[in-house]
């Protein structure tokens, strides 16, 4: 066994792992919003990703720009379907309103397709000087992951701490209509919930362009990824979703070194045997616990 | 059952309009998918269960009955016999397991199933085919003749399509549907008054799987080659579309929803480009302005209009 070479695997899982995590996050912010499963996440990442390939390489325009284009849209992207489609919805059956998603998943790559057409892209790496610890060299794409993950789940941390609008996210998670007594807009901390989840979507998006490239589908199979890494960590929880997402990573890493054709099944093997033991996932919500 | 005859009646004299075998190709799907909608609305609309692993049992159905062809010498027959046996014992231990999970722990769990079932189609390559599928499964015989052309197979698979509506709408209609209809309505309630809640969900759990099993079974004798592409996640999501979409919980909304959505990426493929885009907002609208799916307001389109009200009468 080459120490080395499982190194390199469980650090490009670990990063995959992060970006997972930032999927989840999206999910988990959603699901307490609103208790429903948002299928047009995984799409949210594609988009962001593209918008940071327009502004980039398009237009030629600096990297923070493309960050910051990616979020920002990625996060229009997740009010409007909220606006459009969600809010105007005449059931408030979670089946319904999640198949709506699903309407909009299809809309949306249908729209990505539109745009920027079927070739699947990736982005230029933020830094090419490849990083050493050592003998371990590494990717510097994978630090660039790994730190502005951990980044937005720290600032997350505090804003859902220590904000009046973090605040009220968490009373309308806790309980709607308490909250909605209390003075809390509940319709705006829905509106602002489905912001945060499209803009994690478009970070996660700009920052695995560079290693994965995506194509106008790949939505589909990030996404899941996404659900499954929420699925595992706790479905809503915050710490949940990173420790989902780089367990989940960390496995496929794992799985890929020792049996790579068999890695995509192991993953769901896993996940089906920790919801039999602990049906709700490996940190599950307390009540009045939730991000 | 009046308005099942008529059905009936439509159905099996549609051949002698559509003679172009690409429409009664699609015609036949539309049972294919009418057998799936059938069990899964059930499941969905009455026992309150979401599942988006049907996929795994469409797959199950199709590769089990052309592999028992291939490895164990069965007939056609035979081998989808076994097969929906099997389907049966399977869907029963593992819903005995999977349906203690709730919302979206389930989703998961069936969502799981159904890709470990993908992936394995694909990495298992010696046995089916791998990627590049699996050709030359052979037709349903009966003697001498065999179910080869789309007319011979659009009329097998609405017969049987047909013959599991009626024995569902009776059996909806009596005490089962009562008891079905009490679980949906309140668990709890239903639990205190005596019925075994966790079997019952088991049933419709493996009823539905049954029919999908079957419908595979159809798919591969009737095409004669399967491939994994099939049976992917998207199946399962397109096939709990079309049971909201038609009205869930309602046996004539799945066959509305499979009438209305099977054929509806065919007549789009004429915007081209644009095609994907109107799917989706078509989807979204029905879904956001008739959450009872089409069905509901087909009917409350002809209860409003007086002419029919003067017809009925």
């Amino acid at each position: 066994m080459d120490l080395v070479i499982l190194a390199q695997f469980l650090l490009a899982g670990l990063s995959s792992g992060a970006i997972y995590a930032l999927i989840a996050l999206g999910f988990g912010v959603v699901h307490n919003a609103t208790g429903i499963v948002n299928f047009a996440q995984g799409d949210f990442v594609v988009l962001g990703a593209f918008v940071a390939y327009s502004i980039l390489v398009s237009w030629g325009l600096p990297y923070w720009l493309a960050f910051l284009g990616a979020v920002s849209l990625a996060a229009l992207a997740g009010v409007l379907l909220e606006r459009l489609a969600l809010a105007p919805a005449r059931s408030r059956e979670i089946l319904i309103l999640v198949f709506i998603t699903v309407g909009a998943s299809i809309f949306l790559r249908g729209l990505i397709k539109e745009i920027w057409g079927k070739r699947p892209f990736s982005l230029p790496p933020i830094s090419t000087q490849d990083l050493a610890l050592g003998s371990f060299v590494f990717d510097p794409q994978y630090g660039w992951i790994l730190g502005v993950t951990l980044s937005a789940f720290f600032l997350l941390h505090l804003f859902f701490r220590y904000t009046l609008w973090g605040k009220a996210m968490r009373a309308v998670a806790l309980d709607a209509q308490t909250a909605a007594l209390m003075g809390i807009p509940v319709p705006w901390v829905v509106a602002a919930s489905f912001a945060l989840a499209g803009a994690l979507g478009g970070l996660a998006g700009v920052l695995v362009a560079p290693v994965w490239p995506l194509g106008f589908e790949s939505g589909v199979l990030i996404g899941l990824k996404g659900f499954t890494a929420a699925i595992l960590g706790g479905y809503g929880s915050f710490p949940g979703a990173l420790l989902g997402g780089l367990l989940l990573g960390l496995l496929e890493g794992g799985a890929a070194y020792f049996a790579s054709a068999y890695k995509n099944i192991l993953a769901y093997v896993i996940l089906l045997v920790v919801l039999l033991i602990r049906p709700e996932g490996l940190l599950p919500l307390a009540r009045g616990q939730r991000l | 059952m009046k308005k099942v005859a008529i059905l009936a009646a439509i159905i099996f004299s549609l051949p002698l309009l559509v003679s172009n075998p690409y429409y009664l190709n699609v015609l036949a799907f539309v049972g294919l998918y009418f057998l799936v909608t059938l069990g899964l609305t059930i499941f969905i609309g009455y026992a309150g269960q979401i599942s988006l692993g049907h996929g795994a049992f469409y797959a199950l159905g199709a590769y089990g009955s052309a592999l028992l062809g291939f490895y164990a010498g069965l007939d056609p027959w035979g081998a989808t016999l076994v097969t929906l046996l099997f389907t049966a014992f399977g869907a029963g231990v593992l819903g005995f397991f999977i349906l203690r999970l709730q919302g979206h722990y389930l989703v998961m769990a069936t969502l799981a199933l159904n890709l470990i079932v993908y992936f394995l189609l694909i990495e298992a390559e010696e046995i089916t085919g791998g990627v590049s599928g699996l050709p030359g499964i052979p037709p349903f015989c009966a003697g001498s003749f065999c179910f080869q052309s789309d007319l011979s197979n659009f009329y097998l698979i609405w017969g049987i399509a047909l013959v599991i509506f009626v024995g569902v709408l009776k059996a909806l209609g009596g005490r089962l549907g009562r008891e079905l209809k009490a679980i949906k309505a309140s668990e709890d309630a239903a639990r205190a008054l005596g019925l075994p809640v966790l079997r019952y969900k088991v049933g419709t759990f493996v009823f539905s799987a049954v029919l999908t099993a079957l419908a595979g079974a159809l798919y591969a004798h009737y095409l004669t080659f399967i491939s994994p592409k099939t049976f992917d996640v998207f199946y399962s999501i397109e096939v709990v579309t079309m049971v909201l979409v038609g009205g869930m919980g309602n046996p004539w909304g799945a066959f509305w929803g499979a009438l209305f959505l099977t054929p509806l990426p065919q007549i789009l493929s004429s915007f081209d480009e644009y095609k994907d885009l109107i799917y989706g907002l078509i989807l979204m609208s029905i879904l956001i302005f008739y959450p009872q799916g089409i069905t509901s307001w087909w009917e409350k389109t002809l209860k409003k209009t007086p002419s029919f009200s003067l017809f009925s009468r």
